[in-house]
């Protein structure tokens, strides 16, 4: 083990390059402007919209009721006990990512991540406040604090700041009645924990969105790593003919006489990069396929009368092949293969599955936890009981009464603790716990079996709507 | 981000080389590094603000001096302070009233089953099933030896049972036959008290235990043996034995007798807890 070079000391570590994306113009700059708008759009808008529901209930379309457990998405309502509907749509999440990842590579990072939604936002305040790339390049090195770098800085945070406010504060509205909320936060009179939240979405908005920016993606971020790891060679990247643009204009080998590539080494793809890399050194963690260099070199390619997609997206594969000599493959050949077909077909196959269990649930329901502590008690007629801790879920918007049945051996009667009937009412959007009791006579197959099945039936008696659930009644055992 | 090698130049390395592989330096960012320093710098303050130390007895105590113990105690303190209204509610109530109340039923169910898994679990069982081995009762069934009515559960809880502490415990006792009795008679009466709610050992001695029984335990059980509550006489002709209905268990009750004790509450349990926890058991299956 040798060291191959003098060691010189080393600095711990690497300040920032700056970043300072120029303006560009094209279909993908179109794309993310218009993904920008639709995304912002339904967070900031989201908790505004209003749906009826009658009058126990809360009139927000989309409301995370954390204290009474519900969520409300326009016409569903979920209760705690259909978490899996969240399970689920987790699950189709997680098979969308892949689906995405494996056509598409880093599509996600590069349009709808929130980190880049938000920067692009705030390099646009950037933009409109201080000016291009160049104007703010200047100003960036301009040393001294002058009234005007002062102005424009102090107006480009408060703007942010704005924004970060807006962010933190439209968060906290998915969580209780937006309007109240408002008027209780603007009279100081909101939970300490609204405050807290709107403070510290704030203070990640602004610092994320206008300082950290990229250092996000690189160093935070373990996506870039995972979705690394779920590429192959049809994916798409946005890649740089090198075969079509080398050498480039005022290289080397062109002095020394080679003929020039396409590429004029114009730097305008290096410019607008959000992330500050060269497309050109090959595919790199740090791009998040935001697809402007792609706007940028077309425009130029455009102008100096070359076809385009020098930069472009393309895939592994393409390398070989266009080096070949063969022509670009169609990105509808790259997308569609078995495995991102596979993955599609899961994907819908998740979300019927879910559709469908909308549909077939019932607005009552009920669990039955057997008591096993002790399993069964003897009563002194020599009886044997069990209980049955049930919970009946009254999911109408009225107060129901139920009459509950056991079903299966026919010597088996049951009885409801703090009640000589055997009907209890359930109020409105409310669960109801009851103690069941099971009563076996002394003597009879129940008693003296060690199990016997028993299915509980729960019946509304307003509309006859039925549920049930089965059990187990657990006898002496002789 | 750290500034990237120019292509095409020698990549920036540390300088170290391990068999031909090589490490490039690549820098943390500035901020990162700062957060790092300033995790170093709150670490110290943390050492020095709160425990951190620890000692033979405790830790060392921080010059905040927090400490978790004061802040249970503080929150005790406030979680009495919360319930005071509805504890004085329960405490005015009359026993039989509380369950119309569906709140000061839900409140007094959830305290009293606190109370019980704290006092009773030890001996009643977790799920209030009793010991039998050991004459712990169970509290889910409907058989009482003192009364199974919320007021009589509640008088058992806060006097308890033949202890010598509380002068209004529940009192009463059985005498031990075998100084009484013949063995022969001893083996006669088990034998009728078996019969009552099952077989006997030796049917042949059922009609001679039947005249034992009347002169020596009618007193106290009953002429039908259906027992006596008012002096915790256990009913001897249901399905229910508090130490166990086989011949040789009945035998030992007779000879020896028993003596089961359970403390007065009334100075340790709070007359809320008392009422909380008495209506809980008497929700438990058994209630009457």
């Amino acid at each position: 083990m040798a060291d191959s070079q003098p060691t010189a000391p080393q600095s711990l570590y690497a300040a920032r390059e700056p970043v300072f994306p120029k303006r560009v113009y094209g279909k993908f700059r179109n794309l993310k402007w218009v993904i920008m708008i639709v995304t912002l759009g339904i967070y900031y808008v989201m908790p505004w919209i209003r749906w009826d529901r009658g009058p126990s209930l809360p009139d927000q379309a989309v409301l995370l009721d954390l204290a009474n457990r519900r969520f409300f998405f326009f016409w569903i309502e979920i209760w705690p006990h259909e978490f899996y509907f969240v399970a689920g749509l987790l699950v189709m999440a997680g098979l969308g990512l892949f689906l995405f990842t494996s056509a598409l590579g880093r599509v996600w990072c590069g349009y709808a991540c929130p980190q880049t939604v938000w920067t692009d936002l705030f390099i646009l305040v950037e933009r409109w406040i201080e000016g291009d790339r160049n104007a703010r390049l200047r100003l960036h090195r301009q040393k001294k604090w002058d009234l005007r770098k002062a102005r424009l800085r102090l107006t480009k945070w408060i703007t942010w700041l704005l924004i970060a406010v807006a962010t933190g504060g439209a968060w906290v509205f998915y969580f209780t009645d937006a309007p109240t909320l408002l008027v209780d936060l603007v009279t100081l009179n909101a939970h300490p924990i609204a405050y807290t939240t709107i403070a510290v979405l704030t203070g990640t908005t602004f610092f994320f969105g206008g300082f950290a920016r990229e250092q996000i993606c690189i160093y935070a971020c373990p996506w870039p790593r995972i979705q690394a790891a779920m590429m192959d060679e049809d994916t798409l990247t946005v890649g740089y003919r090198e075969w079509r643009g080398e050498p480039r204009k005022n290289s080397e080998a062109v002095k020394a006489g080679a003929e020039q590539g396409d590429c004029i080494d114009c730097m305008a793809c290096v410019n607008v990069c959000p992330v500050g890399i060269d497309i050109r050194d090959g595919q790199q963690l740090e791009c998040i396929t935001c697809a402007l260099c792609i706007d940028a070199c077309d425009d130029i390619m455009a102008r100096i009368g070359k076809p385009r997609g020098l930069i472009d997206y393309m895939a592994l594969t393409d390398e070989v092949s266009e080096r070949a000599g063969s022509a670009p493959k169609p990105i509808i050949k790259h997308v569609l293969r078995p495995r991102t077909i596979l993955y599609t077909a899961l994907w819908s196959l998740v979300g019927l599955g879910l559709i469908f269990a909308l549909f077939i649930r019932s607005d009552i329901d009920l669990t039955v936890a057997p008591v096993r502590n002790p399993t069964y008690v003897m009563l002194s007629d020599g009886a044997i009981r069990n209980t049955y801790e049930v919970r009946i879920r009254n999911m109408h918007h009225e107060e129901r009464t139920f009459e509950i049945t056991v079903k299966g051996d026919p010597a088996i009667r049951l009885e409801l603790e703090g009640s000589t009937d055997a009907r209890v009412s359930v109020p409105a959007d409310e669960m109801l716990l009851q103690r069941v009791y099971l009563v076996a006579p002394s003597g009879t197959a129940a008693a003296r079996m060690d199990r016997t099945d028993a299915r509980l039936w729960i019946e509304d008696m307003v509309n006859g709507e039925r549920a049930y659930r089965d059990t187990v009644f657990n006898g002496k055992a002789e | 981000m750290a500034k990237k090698p120019i292509s095409k130049q020698e990549p920036d390395t540390t300088g170290h080389e391990w068999d031909g592989i090589q490490e490039y330096n690549n820098p943390l960012p500035r901020w990162w590094l700062w957060t790092f320093y300033a995790t170093i710098v709150w670490g110290l303050w943390y050492v020095i603000a709160y425990p951190a130390w620890p000692l033979i007895n405790q830790a060392t105590a921080g010059y905040k001096g927090w400490s978790t113990r004061a802040n249970v105690a503080v929150e005790l303190a406030e979680a009495e302070a919360a319930n005071a209204g509805i504890n004085a509610k329960l405490v005015a109530a009359e026993l039989s009233e509380v369950s119309a109340d569906p709140e000061l039923q839900g409140y007094a169910t959830s305290a009293g089953a606190a109370v019980f898994r704290t006092s009773c679990a030890q001996c009643h069982g977790s799920g209030a099933a009793g010991v039998q081995a050991s004459g712990y009762p169970n509290l889910l069934d409907n058989d009482w030896l003192w009364g199974g009515t919320i007021e009589d559960i509640h008088a058992t809880i806060a006097h308890g049972i033949r202890n010598e502490d509380d002068p209004d415990a529940r009192y009463s006792e059985m005498p031990a036959f075998g100084e009484i009795l013949e063995s022969a008679e001893i083996d006669q009466v088990v034998n009728y008290v078996m019969s009552l709610s099952g077989e006997p050992q030796d049917p042949a001695l059922v009609a001679a235990g039947e005249t034992v029984y009347m002169d020596n335990c009618a007193a106290c059980h009953g002429e039908e043996a259906q027992g006596d509550i008012s002096q915790g006489a256990p009913n001897l002709a249901d399905a229910i034995w508090l130490y166990g209905g086989d011949y040789d268990t009945i035998r030992e009750t007779v000879t020896y007798s028993r003596y089961g004790v359970m403390p007065s509450w009334a100075g340790r349990l709070s007359e809320a807890e008392l009422r909380a926890v008495a209506v809980y058991v008497h929700q438990l299956g058994g209630g009457e």
